[in-house]
C-alpha cells in the first residue's frame, strides 16, 4: 500500500469508527480488515511522518465525522467510536510526536467531584477531547477538591473539567474553584463544568469559566479559549 | 405460499383466557346457535343450512318472513374446520401482500370504518392578553364531508405510512355525483389508484360486484392473476346483533364467496344493548354470530377464504353510544382473537379507535390502550388502527400520522426477544472488552444494533423545549408525506378500466 493510500485508509477507518480489525464499522462487511490501530502501526513502519498522519488522516476525518453528526447521519455512539479511533492512534503516535517536538493541544485534568460516582458524561467528554487532540488526565470519580487541585499543579494543566450529576454534589465544584484560588492557580487554569443539574447561571455563581452542556460544547469552549 | 409479504410483527401472544375458559365459551356459542338459534332473514341461506342438517322453521316477525335456524354443533364444527387457516391478501405491489396464518401470530395493522366526516387541522396563533409578546399556536379543526377526492388523499397518505399494512377505506364518499349505483366502483378506484397495499371495503350494491371484480382483474392482470393475488377483499356484517342474519348482506356473502375473493365475516354487537355487557355473554354471542357466518361461507364453497371478524364494543351507560377506549373493549376483543386461534381461522380484530373527537391527549390515551393490548393479542389483521376519532364517525389524516408513529412503537415493543446462544456469546465478549477499556462505556458497541434498526428512535414528534409540539410537528411531517408523488395504476390500465367499468367519476382519472 503506498503512502497516500495508507493515509486515506486510516482516515476512512476513523470515519467508520473502527479501532481494531475485529470492530464493525458504520458500513457493513468491514470486520476482520485492518483498522486504525493496525494501519497507524503500518504507517510508522513505512516511515511516514507522524505529523502527516495526524493532519492527513486524523484531523480531517474527525471534521467529516462532525459534519455527519450535524446532518444527523451519525449519532453519539458513532462519534464516540471515531473519537476512540483518534485516541488510539494518538496513543501510538504520541511518543513519536514528542520526539519530534510536537505537543498536544494541552493537558486537561478531568474528574467527577467527591460524593458523586456518575461517570458516563465525564467519560464521554474525556473520549471526545482525547480524540480532539488534548492530553487527558482522568482522575476518575468521587475525587476531592484537594486531589483535583494537586493534579492541576502537578501536571501544570491549563484546563480542568469537573462533572457532577447530583444537586447535592455540584456544590463541590465551587469548592474546587475556591481551592484553586487559595493555591494561587486560578489564573493559570480554565475551569469547565458540566452535568445534568448544572446551568450557565450556576457556572457563573461558582466562578467557573464555562458551563458545557455536552462534549461538543466542551470542544467548542476550548477552541474559543485557545483563540 | 408466497415468498414476499409485509413483515408485520410476529408476537408472543398474550392469552387472557385459559384453555378451559376458551372451551366454555365455545360450548356456550354452540349452545346459543342450537337454542335459541339464529333469526335468518335470507331464504337461500336458510335452505342451505337446512340442507346440511340444521333445523329450520319459517315464521313471520313483524310482517317479515324469517327462518329460525337451530344449528347442530357438528354442522358448525365441520364447516368451520373447512375454512382455510392460511390465506393471502394481495396487493398491487407484491412486497405489500399479507400472509395471514391463524397459527402464526403475525400482526398487521390497518385503517378502517367508513366515516362520514374528514377532520382537517390547521394551526392558529393566539396572543396572550397579559403579555402581547407571548404567543401560542393552537390546532383548530374543521369538519368536511367525505368525498372521492378526500378518499384518494387518504389512500395516498396511507401509502406513505410505514406501519400501515392494509387499507380499509376510512371515508364514506358523498360527492353529489355519487349514488348507490356508482358508490362501489368509485370507492375502490379512488383507493386502488392511490395505494399499492391491500384494499378492503364493504359492498354497497350487490349487482356492482362484477364491476369491482373486473376492475381488480384488470389491475392484477386477469381473472386467474386476481385469485392468486387478491388485491381487494370485502367486509360483510352478515349479522345484526343479536343473532339476526341480514337478508341482503347474506346475498352479498353468496356472491363474494362465489367470486373466489376473500371476505371478512364480521359482527359488531354492543355490550349492554345488542349483547350482554358481561364478558362471557358478549363473547359467547359474538362468537356464535361469527361461527354461523363462517359456516355459511363454507357451505357455499368449501375452503372459501374467510376471516373471523369481531368488533365487540361496549355501550356507554350514560347515553348508550359505543365506548371504545375502555378496558372491556380490550377484554372482549382479545377473547375473540383467542377463539379465532382456537378455530384456526385468521382473526380480523380491532384497535385504535378514539372516543375523542379531535387529536389530543384523550385520543392518545384511548388509542395506546388498545393498540398495545390488541397488538399483544396476536390477531392477524387489526383494523380501525389509523385516524379514527369520535368513535368511528370521523377520519382525521393528522391522527393517522400520529397513529402511525404509535403503531410503529407498538410493533417495535412487541418484537420477539433477541436472546439466543449467539447473542449471549457476543454479549459476553462485549462485557469483557468494555471492562478492559479505560472508560467502561458501551456506547460504541450500540452501533451495530443502532444501524440495523434494532434500536428504536425517540418519539418522532417530540419537542426540545418546555412546550408540547406534537401536533405542530406531526402536521409538518404530514405535509412532507403528502408532497410525495403517488404511485398510480398504469395509464393504459386506467384507460381499460374506464372503458370496461362504468360509473367511475372522470375526475379520478390520473392519465
Amino acid at each position: 500500500m503506498d503512502k497516500q493510500e495508507l493515509l486515506e485508509k486510516i482516515a476512512f477507518n476513523v470515519v467508520q469508527g473502527r479501532v481494531e480489525a475485529e470492530d464493525e464499522g458504520f458500513d457493513p462487511g468491514l470486520e476482520g480488515q485492518p483498522a486504525v490501530t493496525e494501519l497507524v502501526e503500518q504507517a510508522l513502519e513505512q516511515g511516514i511522518d507522524p505529523k502527516e498522519i495526524v493532519l492527513a488522516s486524523l484531523t480531517e476525518s474527525m471534521e467529516q465525522v462532525g459534519e455527519k453528526f450535524e446532518r444527523n447521519e451519525y449519532l453519539i455512539p458513532d462519534m464516540l467510536a471515531s473519537a476512540e479511533c483518534v485516541g488510539a492512534a494518538m496513543d501510538i503516535l504520541s511518543p513519536h510526536l514528542m520526539k519530534a517536538g510536537v505537543e498536544s493541544k494541552g493537558k486537561f485534568v478531568i474528574a467527577t467531584v467527591s460524593g458523586d460516582l456518575h461517570d458516563i458524561g465525564k467519560n464521554i467528554v474525556a473520549i471526545m477531547l482525547k480524540g480532539a487532540g488534548y492530553n487527558i488526565i482522568d482522575l476518575g470519580t468521587d475525587v476531592s477538591p484537594e486531589r483535583i487541585v494537586q493534579a492541576v499543579k502537578e501536571h501544570q494543566a491549563p484546563y480542568v473539567g469537573l462533572s457532577a450529576l447530583l444537586t447535592t454534589t455540584m456544590r463541590v465544584m465551587g469548592e474546587v474553584v475556591s481551592k484553586l484560588k487559595e493555591e494561587g492557580l486560578r489564573d493559570q487554569v480554565k475551569v469547565l463544568v458540566g452535568g445534568a443539574p448544572l446551568s450557565d447561571q450556576f457556572a457563573k455563581e461558582i466562578g467557573a469559566d464555562a458551563y458545557c452542556k455536552d462534549a461538543f460544547h466542551a470542544i467548542d469552549s476550548l477552541k474559543s479559549m485557545a483563540a | 405460499m408466497i415468498e414476499s409479504y409485509r413483515e408485520g410483527v410476529l408476537v408472543n401472544p398474550y392469552e387472557r383466557l385459559n384453555e378451559e375458559q376458551v372451551k366454555w365459551l365455545d360450548e356456550a356459542s354452540l349452545s346459543i346457535l342450537a337454542d335459541p338459534g339464529v333469526w335468518c332473514y335470507n331464504e337461500r341461506a336458510a335452505k342451505l343450512f337446512q340442507n346440511h342438517g340444521a333445523k329450520v322453521s319459517e315464521e313471520k316477525v313483524t310482517g317479515t318472513t324469517c327462518w329460525r335456524v337451530s344449528f347442530p354443533a357438528g354442522l358448525v364444527r365441520e364447516a368451520v374446520a373447512k375454512a382455510p387457516s392460511r390465506l393471502v391478501l394481495g396487493a398491487r405491489k407484491p412486497e405489500n401482500r399479507l400472509l395471514l396464518d391463524a397459527q402464526v401470530p403475525r400482526v398487521y395493522f390497518g385503517s378502517g370504518s367508513e366515516a362520514n366526516v374528514w377532520i382537517e387541522t390547521e394551526l392558529q396563533e393566539f396572543v396572550s392578553m397579559n403579555n402581547g409578546d407571548e404567543k401560542i399556536r393552537v390546532p383548530r379543526f374543521k369538519q368536511l364531508r367525505g368525498t372521492t377526492a378526500l378518499l384518494s388523499r387518504a389512500a395516498h397518505l396511507c401509502e406513505q405510512l410505514d406501519n400501515l399494512d392494509f387499507f380499509i377505506r376510512p371515508l364514506n364518499i358523498q360527492d353529489k355525483e355519487i349514488n348507490q349505483d356508482n358508490h362501489d366502483v368509485n370507492k375502490f378506484f379512488a383507493s386502488l389508484n392511490n395505494i399499492t397495499k391491500h384494499v378492503q371495503a364493504g359492498l354497497t350494491s350487490l349487482d356492482k360486484l362484477p364491476d369491482v371484480v373486473r376492475m381488480a382483474e384488470i389491475i392484477a392482470g386477469g381473472p386467474e392473476a386476481l385469485r392468486k393475488n387478491p388485491l381487494i377483499s370485502f367486509i360483510t356484517c352478515v349479522f345484526k346483533s343479536p343473532l339476526q342474519m341480514v337478508a341482503d348482506t347474506a346475498d352479498k356473502v353468496f356472491a363474494i364467496v362465489e367470486s373466489g375473493l376473500p371476505l371478512v365475516i364480521s359482527s359488531s354487537p354492543q355490550g349492554g344493548s345488542s349483547a350482554p355487557i358481561q364478558e362471557a355473554g358478549m363473547v359467547a354471542q359474538i362468537n356464535a354470530e361469527s361461527l354461523a357466518g363462517i359456516t355459511l361461507t363454507q357451505l357455499i364453497q368449501e375452503g372459501a377464504p374467510v376471516l373471523y371478524g369481531s368488533v365487540p364494543v361496549r355501550a356507554r351507560l350514560d347515553d348508550l353510544h359505543d365506548l371504545y377506549g375502555c378496558p372491556e373493549f380490550n377484554q372482549y376483543n382479545i377473547d375473540c382473537v383467542q377463539l379465532a386461534r382456537y378455530y384456526r381461522v385468521p382473526s380480523y380484530s380491532t384497535a385504535g379507535v378514539g372516543d375523542a373527537k379531535v387529536p389530543g391527549m384523550q385520543a392518545m390515551f384511548e388509542k395506546l390502550l388498545t393498540h398495545l393490548y390488541m397488538g399483544m393479542s396476536g390477531a392477524q389483521y387489526v383494523h380501525y388502527a389509523f385516524g379514527l376519532l369520535d368513535r368511528t364517525n370521523s377520519f382525521c389524516p393528522l391522527q393517522a400520522v400520529l397513529d402511525d408513529e404509535q403503531v410503529g412503537k407498538v410493533k417495535h415493543c412487541l418484537r420477539a426477544p433477541k436472546v439466543n446462544p449467539d447473542e449471549v456469546q457476543d454479549v459476553l465478549k462485549m462485557v469483557k472488552k468494555v471492562m478492559a477499556s479505560s472508560h467502561r462505556l458501551y456506547a460504541r458497541h450500540a452501533r451495530k444494533a443502532m444501524h440495523s434498526g434494532d434500536i428504536s428512535s425517540p418519539y418522532r414528534f417530540e419537542a426540545k423545549g418546555m412546550e408540547d409540539k406534537v401536533i405542530e410537528n406531526a402536521l409538518a411531517y404530514m405535509a412532507e408525506l403528502e408532497a410525495r408523488p403517488a404511485d398510480r395504476i398504469d395509464g393504459a390500465l386506467q384507460e381499460q378500466i374506464f372503458k370496461e367499468v362504468p360509473g367511475i367519476l372522470p375526475t379520478l382519472k390520473t392519465v
